[in-house]
């Protein structure tokens, strides 16, 4: 076989204008209407933070803050995602009960905790806990340790065993309180 | 894992989306939560040449209490139901599955709708649907119809739903006063699709069982009513009476259910599963049929694994090394 | 005095990077690459009859197609065979593309490089191939069976065949006043690491030069297989890996087909390419393990000593051999555990089936051999009556015994030599922390509520560290910063963290000044890898002895400036002192000025350095003869054998009496991995790898049907423990150093995992009064034996009908 170099005649995709709000910046790029959003996060606004662990949904590595809430970046595409704003764990670090530590991270209390508790080892799928933890906390400020492990049943972690990442869940709400009480 | 390319279509009206999959016909497929087709969509296991993405449609966003049911449109998420304090309180059936469905981070994008128009056998509310005696609203190219469950689900993955229409709501059926329900499932894993479950709708009358019903998830090939009444009838919770009554309901529902085997099962244990589920859960709706309705705060209602017993706490989870 | 920093829980100095979006694995890199997809076999035996691929030619951004004939050279040759041993006679490997013929569901056959992976999957999607089906092997019976083969030129499917015996097993088991046999199963799973592969290639056509990154346990090694396959020379190719998202053994066979295929694209090319492997891939085709079919016979005297242990297993090796016997071997010899087993033969056939291949993962075989021990244990406890613990203790290697040798060869060649351990104090700990004498009354106070409670042990003992070596490099700049390189990779194991810890304790400087770099082969060529539970030891040991070279160095310059002995000298917090006079110090900064007779006053400490500048002997040159400009060292660790781990596991579980569901009320864990450098990160992996364990026990098998099709290719129907199914575990230590390594440390990655299998069954089985022989084992697969049990095809166990037994009141199902 030979090498057909890119000029080829083919099916030519549309193109869609894709705003969105990321980390509380517009960005926009031109993409095809099957762009998933991961890919459109990690590949075409180059924010590599957001992992993908499995494309079908499973394993959560993925997920994302859509308008808050936390959901799977590769069960959607990004022109669905158009006037939504998208925050990913880059987007965590400038949240507003985010501290900057002493390594020059800035890190909001849900990170913070996860360094703290050795909440993760390989990292690949922290950040799909991260902010699927961050968006549970706001919903449920001081959850038993069940409550939290509950909270982290959707995320598929294959080096922790899980118990420093519920451990991490229950530092991130005192440090949560810590700081709004520093704040006040 | 990447999706084959498609057209997409974002129509803003109900009228367009149905003008828009009347033209494309069977080549199309709705979009809404897309947490069962896009994974089917990433695999290839599916291509369609159209996507009508009616996630911009205005009006499908809403949760409507009535005397007689609960109304969700086509684009209430499963949390938004789930969250829904006002459909709790008239329908905490509801809740009761919808906390089963999945995980919360698709629950948070999933729809309601989407997921009995997928009408997966093994999905949580096509069942729900059934038990309610529900209704699909379907706008069409020649004006609205709606479909009774029981029209509604053809086979596995199959509904009457033809090529352009669109669901744009389903209405779940309230039960008369003094209606207790329950909804339990068991799963490989917490969050999966389950081996069995079952939900269940009992109501008590000056004391005694004056009607019972339940439907099932996994264990038929489209979702089905069965009536418990012919066991229960008449008979009082928790007397002497009523365990005989719970083995003459889980019998039936053993010789109602026709499951299949998979790698997770088999069909003997599908069948023994649900059967032990339905003992088991009976008489909790038994129990929330006799107490006031609901405290609708969310989180009030919590998946919980249906196994029996409970650890001792001197050896159970307490004693862990946190 | 500096803090200790060896033997502290210091937080990983890798997390705050890792939990704010840094990480950069490999998929985060390359944004400009092409990338590359694969047709895969959809067929378990097949030979290929033709390929057209006309239609996908027609796909606009397609680069380039690719099939076997287009591989030029070494890079279409087979893929290299990594481990030979004499035993494996018929070793046999694929191509990185297939040719002619397919032998496993998820071979790569074609390449597709467009200019992005939506486009790559539907040129893939376009392209025909077609098959003559050939008859597939599944499973190991029919593997064994030799009626059918994978391989015309390798009979009856035995890639390997090996013995072992020590002592006259045949004679001891004639005299031995009780034997058993068990018949034992444990299936296939994998490592499943949450980031797949991937290689991501850049050829500098200037430079005629070669950077590659993959997502590998080995660089050094990916790199020497590529140089060799491409035919460049070593000095022209580059590896790196990046963040590894997990990789759990399958990261460590190399080279995979994609990391000759991508490098190859790219330099033909001329422009970057890069493959990304998806999790279907990752299923099909990378590796599997576990699969093994093992036969016990045990001669033992009345008071449960074994007298002989003679084992024979059936492993299921796949389709390929690229990893040799590795897991078999290993398996064979680990089996033993904390035992002395009489005399020991162990005779194994390694099998070919169509399906994905076999190399090690985490645990690499103990699992299997653990459980074929720790069931045989609870055998000779059931039948002579006696407490389970009390058997085990019976045959335990005392600490007076060490170091005990089995008169075996392990895995690396090297005998099979305990070097400490102290496995009575370990079970003591283990009993005393799950409560082992007071179970008998917890179950009587269960079963009178009708619950099914039981409880379950095992023991092992692990292998880590094995050689043959590693190497550090310690490089202090003029600014105090301290460089600290070794060649191994990451995967999550904290070695940023553990290896500037050794740096940080033995030199005498902040842990912040210290940054390590793994898995580069710029920063350092001679390598082995990751796996083995053999980086804190092998190249914490080699670091640690770099440290002493710098050390002394550092030393020796300062007491010259400062015109004192070495011996007067501490170095605190990064700054050489006299010790009982601190004024008189300099820091390592100015030291590494010092250390280097070139000194442009391009920063504060080399103008400071110009107040030392002592002498000047004309007659000496500017770098002694011995010395070398830098404040640096290296130092390789070659250690002459493995160093042994040993751990203990209890669990209490709980049995459904209907739907037979399977919950883990407690478990506990005693570990002993010598002298621990971070206990926070040994007991993060002792936590992974008991959920791995209980993965592997409960939740995860790969479900083949007849045909060869892997039926549960996805995350949702292969059923990785989520945290809703892992328990809390109770996890304590003990601390028996090793005698082998300066540090006194044992490997402790994949210790976790070992016996979670052995001790579920051994707790199901006491729940349910019947033998488990055959893990992982589902509800329904219980629901199952309960039937066959009540149906009298399955024995009891003798404790439920022994009438001195607290349980024999126990219901049957």
């Amino acid at each position: 076989m030979t090498d057909l170099g890119s000029d080829v005649a083919g099916i030519t995709e549309r193109l869609h204008d894709v705003t969105v709000s990321v980390n509380g910046v517009r960005r926009s790029a031109a993409v095809p209407a099957r762009r998933l959003l991961s890919d459109f996060l990690r590949h075409d606004l180059e924010l590599t933070g957001t992992h993908v662990g499995c494309e079908h949904g499973v394993c959560g590595a993925c997920t994302v803050l859509v308008d808050g809430q936390p959901m799977r970046s590769c069960l959607m595409f990004a022109v669905t995602a158009q006037d939504h704003a998208i925050t990913t764990v880059e987007g965590l670090c400038s949240a507003p009960d985010a501290r900057v530590a002493p390594t020059g991270e800035s890190m909001n209390p849900v990170q913070q905790a996860f360094a703290e508790c050795h909440g993760l080892q390989c990292g690949f799928c922290t950040p799909g806990f991260l902010t699927t933890v961050t968006a549970y906390l706001e919903e449920n400020p001081s959850p038993t340790s069940e409550q939290a492990r509950e909270a982290i049943s959707g995320n598929l972690c294959r080096c922790t065993g899980y118990q420093n990442i519920v451990k991490s869940v229950l530092r991130a709400a005192e440090i949560k309180v810590e700081r709004a009480e520093e704040q006040a | 894992m990447k999706p084959a390319p498609f057209e997409h279509h974002a129509p803003l009206t109900v009228e367009q989306a149905v003008s828009v999959l009347t033209e494309v016909g069977h080549d199309g497929k709705v979009l809404a939560g897309g947490q069962s087709l896009i994974p089917i969509l990433n695999m290839r296991l599916a291509s369609p040449a159209h996507l009508v993405d009616i996630n911009r449609v205005a009006g499908l966003d809403t949760v409507e209490v009535t005397p007689e049911a609960v109304r969700v449109g086509a684009l209430v998420r499963h949390a938004g139901l789930e969250r829904s304090a006002e459909a709790y309180a008239a329908l905490p059936l509801l809740r009761q599955a919808l906390v089963n469905v999945a995980h919360p981070a698709i629950r948070n994008r999933g729809t309601t709708v989407g997921s009995i128009a997928h009408a997966d056998a093994a999905g949580e509310m096509p069942a729900i649907l059934a038990l309610t005696d529900g209704v699909v609203e379907v706008a069409g190219p020649s004006g609205s119809r709606e479909i009774a469950w029981s029209d509604f689900f053809l086979g596995a993955l199959e509904t009457s739903l033809a090529a352009e229409e669109l669901a744009v709501a389903v209405r779940f059926g309230r039960f008369p006063a003094g209606t207790g329900t329950a909804f339990t499932e068991a799963a490989r894993r917490h969050g999966d699709y389950a081996m069995a479950g079952v939900g269940v709708a009992l109501t008590v009358a000056d004391g005694v069982v004056s009607g019972a019903r339940a439907s099932f998830v996994s264990v038929t090939d489209v979702p089905s009513v069965l009536d418990l009444g012919p066991a229960l009838d008449g008979v009082e919770p928790g007397s002497g009476a009523w365990d005989a009554a719970l083995d003459t309901a889980a019998e039936a529902v053993r010789g109602h259910v026709d499951p299949e085997g998979d790698i997770h099962a088999s069909a003997d244990y599908r069948r023994m599963l649900v059967t032990e589920l339905t003992r088991r859960v009976l008489p909790q709706a038994a129990d929330r049929a006799r107490r006031p309705p609901p405290n609708a705060a969310f989180g009030s209602e919590s998946a919980v694994r249906p196994l029996s017993s409970r650890p001792n706490a001197a050896f159970g989870e307490e004693r862990g090394g946190r | 005095m500096t803090t200790q920093m060896f033997g502290a829980p210091i937080r990983r100095k890798e997390d705050p990077r890792l939990v704010t979006g840094g990480g950069r694995y490999l998929d985060d890199l390359g944004h400009d690459a092409l990338a590359a997809a694969f047709v895969r076999s959809p067929h378990a035996h097949a030979r290929i009859v033709d390929i057209d691929a006309s239609e996908a030619i027609e796909v606009e951004g397609v680069v380039g197609i690719y099939v076997h004939e287009d591989l030029p050279g070494r890079v279409g040759e087979p893929l290299p065979l990594l481990i030979p041993h004499p035993t494996l006679t018929h070793g046999r490997t694929g191509y990185a593309l297939a040719k002619d013929e397919v032998n496993h569901v998820g071979e790569p056959i074609v390449m597709v490089v467009a200019t992005d992976r939506y486009v790559a999957e539907d040129a893939c999607q376009r392209i025909r191939v077609t098959y003559d089906q050939l008859p597939v092997v599944v499973g190991i019976e029919a593997a064994r069976s030799g009626e059918l083969l994978v391989h015309d030129d390798v009979p009856d499917n035995v890639a390997a065949h090996m013995l072992q015996e020590v002592g006259d097993v045949d004679a001891a088991m004639a005299a031995a006043p009780h034997t058993l046999t068990l018949d034992l199963d444990i299936e296939r799973s994998a490592c499943m690491p949450m980031e797949g592969k991937g290689v991501y290639a850049r050829w500098d056509r200037d430079r005629g030069e070669l950077r590659m990154y993959s997502s590998t346990q080995t660089s050094t090694g990916v790199r020497a297989a590529v140089a060799a396959k491409l035919d460049l020379p070593l000095a022209k190719v580059e590896c790196i890996a990046p963040d590894v998202g997990g990789g759990f053994g399958v990261k460590i066979v190399h080279p995979w087909p994609e990391e000759v295929l991508v490098p190859w694209a790219a330099i033909l090319l001329g422009r970057p390419v890069k493959w990304a492997e998806d999790r279907r891939e990752h299923f099909i085709s990378a590796a599997h393990e576990r699969g093994q079919l093992q036969r016990v016979t045990v001669g033992f005297d009345d008071e449960g000593h074994l007298l002989a242990l003679d084992v024979k297993l059936w492993h299921d090796n796949g389709a390929y051999t690229p990893y040799g016997i590795i897991v078999p071997i290993i398996t064979s010899t680990q089996l033993l555990g904390p035992y002395k087993p009489g005399t020991y033969r162990c005779e194994f056939w390694s099998l070919y089936t169509n399906t994905v291949l076999v190399t090690p993962y985490r645990g690499a075989g103990r699992p299997q051999g653990c459980f074929a021990m720790e069931r045989t244990m609870d055998a000779i406890a059931d039948e002579l009556g006696l407490d389970r613990a009390e058997v085990r203790s019976r045959n335990f290697i005392l600490p007076t015994e060490m170091p005990w040798d089995h008169g075996l060869l392990f895995q690396d060649g090297r005998p099979l030599k305990y070097d400490s351990g102290d496995f009575p104090a370990s079970l003591a700990k283990l009993k005393d922390l799950v409560g082992w004498d007071d179970f008998a009354d917890y179950r009587r106070e269960a079963e009178a509520e009708g619950r099914k409670v039981g409880l379950g042990i095992g023991c092992y003992v692990e292998g880590t560290g094995v050689g043959p070596y590693e190497g550090g490099h310690i490089q202090i700049e003029t600014s105090g910063r301290v460089n600290v390189s070794t060649g191994l990779t990451s995967q999550g194991q904290g070695h940023e963290t553990v290896f500037a810890q050794i740096v940080a304790q033995e030199l005498g400087v902040r842990m912040e000044d210290v940054y390590v770099t793994t898995g580069d082969t710029r920063k350092m060529a001679y390598a082995v890898g990751t796996f083995a539970s053999r980086a804190a030891v092998m190249s914490g040991s080699a670091i640690a002895l770099a440290a002493r070279n710098v050390r002394a160095k550092a030393l020796r310059i300062a007491a010259d400036a400062l015109e004192v002995s070495p011996e007067d000298l501490e170095i605190v917090e990064g700054t050489v002192r006299v010790k009982g006079a601190p004024a008189t110090s300099m820091s390592l900064g100015t030291v590494s000025v010092l250390s280097n007779p070139l000194r442009y006053a391009f920063d504060e400490a080399a103008k400071a350095a110009t107040q030392f500048a002592g002498t000047f002997d004309p007659d000496k040159p500017p770098v002694a003869d011995d010395e070398e400009p830098g404040l640096e060292g290296k130092d390789f660790y070659s250690p002459t054998q493995a160093t042994f781990a040993n751990g203990m596991h209890a669990a209490i579980v709980e049995t459904d009496p209907v739907t037979a569901e399977i919950k883990i009320l407690r478990y506990c864990v005693i570990h002993d991995c010598g002298t621990m450098i971070n206990p926070m990160i040994v007991e993060g992996q002792v936590h992974g790898g008991v959920a791995q364990g209980v993965g592997g026990a409960l939740y995860e098998r790969m479900a083949y049907d007849e045909s060869g099709q892997l039926l549960n290719a996805s995350f949702m129907d292969f059923l990785m423990p989520y945290a809703s199914e892992v328990p809390t575990i109770e996890a304590d230590h003990l601390e028996t150093p090793s005698p082998l390594n300066p540090l006194g440390i044992k490997g402790a990655g994949e210790a976790g995992c070992i016996p979670v299998s052995a001790v579920i069954a051994s707790a199901i089985e006491d729940a349910e009064g019947f033998p488990i022989t055959r893990m992982p084992i589902s509800p329904y697969d219980l629901w199952e034996l309960r039937r066959r049990h009540a149906d009298g095809e399955i024995p009891s166990l003798h404790r439920t009908t022994r009438t001195t037994h607290p349980s024999s009141k126990e219901p049957t199902a």
